[in-house]
């Protein structure tokens, strides 16, 4: 587990941990002294002419493992602390051709902001680049077909580099006169409009919404095939469209904006696999953007589903994943869905919904915890706050800072508003879990009596019993209410009578499942015989 | 852009080009449309604070107020946190945010009586949009329904801040309209009964939860035929 909790923003620490450890301490100016960016070992030169040969040719395997494996075995060997070599450098071995040099700096890019720090000069170059891609992809000139992990880096990247800038930008204090002087010049670059209006032109453009809704017909494939084009098409603009969608729910979680981060999503059935299960690093990010906004709109019987489910899933998958890029990030993020989970657990003890492995291994991480929270003492808000400073994305501030004033950093200002407001929602349920305790040891008691036990006169064991009914109702996106107590009661007079309510076993959804799993065990066999 | 086609709504706007800020004043001249035609539009109003996220110079706190006004009233949904996540701390911390969120904690934590006490402290202010006081009964005839099966007169009075004669006729239209009824209590004054509901008759409840949505069914649609 991270050993510090705090909300650290140290360079290559205000990431979502995605970056290399040594990022932080490579020393970039020495290292650039030695560089020559137009130095093309043979390694290199060999990687950009293959991978420039195959996807002209449309070998999405062979793409994938230069992508995912080449590349990272390059940057290890020779580039673990310099930049890849310059684009110009590299063009030639792949005819100038427009489209694999924006690739190639894309992959440039990533590679810097993950190894080094980006200076203010690069970050906006790569926004430059960002835009010339994307403008190709939108206008519709790219038939290329790439490998899903790789169409979903993208936009990932897009997005922590918009992140990046953001609490960049808003360390105002220690900035040169020439930084301010760029930003100033450069006040396009990662502007919120423009990051948005990306993305959303990604989903238009690409109708991935009228695809999914065509795919419920059984009029389009698109989930059946991972979102490839086996027809000779380019899956390119399709699945960065589809991306995007889980690209804008984290960019509005970011903001604050939780509700219409959870409207971007709409289109993608989260209760089933999709395109966004076929690449780890998305189907996380898209569980935990979609757990953090149902929390803070206090849905958390969602929340808990889908963390659950996500967490048993990577506790089952996690040993594929070991030599992946991408293993570390999945462990931080495993970790803090844990610590999400444990939150919505306190708030509302659904215990219940939860399997067996998923809540051993959070007792294990956070038993002793949960149980100091649910005191709601001063020390347990301690450790509310502790646990969501740790867990929560890392805010951003989207607008620019004022040259004119004197200048002030704040980076810290999104987060400290989300601590806050969620902190604020923990003490207004601070009397539940009293409440929550007595009714689990009666069937029916008097208000007298009760509000006597909780040391409370009676009309404001009124307001406590109205709190406690306020809270578990959560209203649902079509406005019905729906309940998330695990123990409910109805006051009738001046008696309260309890209810414990019984998770409803699903037998129909179970039947349905197992009578879709034996036909197509069936079908297996039937074409067995035939062979 | 959108100018020309007057045929759009607001609504349609929003949904069409979510990020677009010369959509600003339309939006502002929304809400103030909201608040005189008792009409409510969170995502138009979440995309004008969006806009006042990215732009902090054009906003403007009577519209800011307007929108919190609005959210409240929208209880028991959760609009008025929704809202506050966008407004900047600094905002929240002057008048008139900081009554509203007062009110706010009053009503999330079923305080009715403080909650009517300082709204009426405040009426310059809740008075401009049309419907605030109905819009906090209906919430909180909401929350005792699912609490209560009997409710004690006095309670409710408290709750919907009406009293005497007023309190008479208000049950008189509940009683015609929404299958309430009276009752009189053992010695304590009036007790109301309120129609079962899943929530407050916990029985009603398993039913429901026992059918199978017709689109799961479809899945083995293949299957029988």
């Amino acid at each position: 587990m991270a050993a510090s909790y705090e909300y650290d923003d140290a360079p290559g620490g205000y990431d979502d941990g995605h970056r290399q450890p040594q990022a932080a301490a490579a020393p970039s100016q020495a290292d650039a002294a030695g560089y020559d960016p137009n130095f093309v070992p043979d390694s290199v030169k060999s990687f950009v002419v293959h991978l420039y040969r195959h996807i002209r040719e449309k070998n999405v395997y062979e793409i994938h493992q230069m992508y995912e494996t080449s590349f990272q075995t390059l940057s290890e060997r020779l580039f673990k602390d310099t930049p890849w070599p310059s684009v110009e450098a590299v063009a030639h071995y792949v005819d100038n051709d427009h489209v694999f040099c924006l690739l190639y700096r894309e992959m440039w890019y990533r590679h810097l902001y993950a190894r080094l720090s980006p200076t203010l000069k690069q970050r906006i170059d790569s926004w430059d680049n960002y835009c010339s891609l994307f403008q190709v992809v939108l206008h519709g000139v790219v038939n290329m077909q790439l490998p899903n992990q790789w169409l979903w880096d993208m936009v990932d990247e897009f997005v922590y580099q918009f992140q990046s800038f953001c609490q960049y930008r808003a360390k105002m204090k220690n900035k040169t006169e020439q930084e301010i002087a760029l930003l100033r010049q450069y006040d396009q670059a990662w502007n919120v409009y423009g990051v948005l209006n990306f993305l959303e032109a990604l989903v238009e453009k690409s109708m991935i919404i009228q695809i999914l809704d065509q795919e419920k017909e059984g009029l389009e494939q698109f989930t059946a095939t991972d979102g490839y084009d086996y027809g000779g098409g380019s899956n390119v603009l399709k699945v960065l469209g589809y991306f995007s969608m889980v690209g804008l729910l984290r960019v509005h979680c970011l903001l604050g904006d939780y509700q219409t981060g959870l409207k971007c999503l709409l289109p993608i059935d989260i209760n089933q696999q999709g395109v966004y299960t076929s690449v780890i690093g998305s189907h996380i990010a898209t569980i935990y953007h979609y757990g953090f906004a149902n929390l803070m709109l206090r849905r958390y019987v969602d929340a808990i589903r889908e963390f659950n489910k996500i967490l048993l899933y990577i506790y089952k998958t996690k040993q594929y994943h070991q030599k992946s890029p991408q293993y570390e990030q999945i462990l931080k993020k495993n970790e803090q869905m844990y610590a999400l989970l444990a939150l919505c657990l306190s708030l509302c003890p659904q215990v219940k919904l939860v399997d067996e492995t998923v809540n051993s291994q959070l007792r294990e991480k956070y038993g002793e915890k949960m149980l100091r929270m649910q005191r709601y003492d001063d020390e347990a808000f301690v450790i509310y706050d502790e646990l969501f400073s740790y867990a929560c994305p890392k805010f951003i501030t989207p607008s620019a800072p004022s040259f004119e004033e004197p200048l002030v950093n704040y980076n810290q200002d999104a987060y400290r508003l989300q601590l806050k407001l969620f902190l604020y929602e923990v003490k207004q349920q601070q009397l539940l879990s009293g409440v929550r305790t007595f009714l689990k040891v009666y069937s029916t008691i008097s208000l007298a009596k009760l509000a006597n036990y909780m040391e409370v006169d009676e009309p404001t064991l009124r307001t406590i019993l109205i709190t406690y009914k306020h809270k578990t109702h959560a209203i649902d996106t079509d406005g019905k209410v729906i309940s998330n107590a695990d123990i409910d009661f109805f006051v009738d007079d001046d008696m309260i009578h309890v209810v414990e309510s019984k998770p409803a076993k699903r037998y129909g959804d179970y039947f349905l499942r197992q009578i879709v799993k034996l036909e197509s065990m069936m079908n297996d066999m039937d074409r067995v015989k035939l062979e | 852009m959108g100018r020309e086609q007057v045929s759009y709504t607001v609504e349609q706007l929003v949904a069409l080009n979510p990020y677009n800020p010369d959509m600003l004043p339309d939006l502002e001249n929304h809400v103030n449309e909201q608040v005189s035609s008792q009409t409510y539009s969170l995502d138009a109003n979440l995309c004008l604070l969006r806009l006042y996220q990215f732009e902090p110079e054009k906003m403007s706190s009577q519209i800011v107020a307007r929108i919190l006004i609005k959210a409240l009233m929208a209880m028991p949904a959760p609009d008025f946190s929704l809202c506050l996540f966008l407004i900047p701390e600094r905002v929240q911390m002057e008048e008139p945010f900081k009554t509203l969120i007062v009110l706010s904690h009053y009503l999330e934590t079923g305080r009715f009586r403080q909650f009517w006490e300082e709204a009426a402290k405040s009426r310059h202010l809740l008075e401009v949009v049309s419907g605030f006081e109905q819009a906090i009964q209906a919430y909180a005839v909401h929350v005792l329904s699912l609490t209560y099966q009997r409710v004690p007169r006095t309670v409710l009075a408290e709750a919907i801040n009406i009293e005497g004669l007023s309190l008479d006729k208000f049950l008189e239209h509940q009683v015609a309209n929404s299958g309430w009824a009276l009752e009189k209590g053992q010695g304590k004054g009036q007790l109301i009964l309120i129609p079962q509901n899943e929530f407050n008759h916990p029985e009603l409840k398993k039913n429901a939860a026992e059918s199978i949505p017709l689109e799961h069914i479809t899945r083995i649609f293949p299957i029988l035929g």
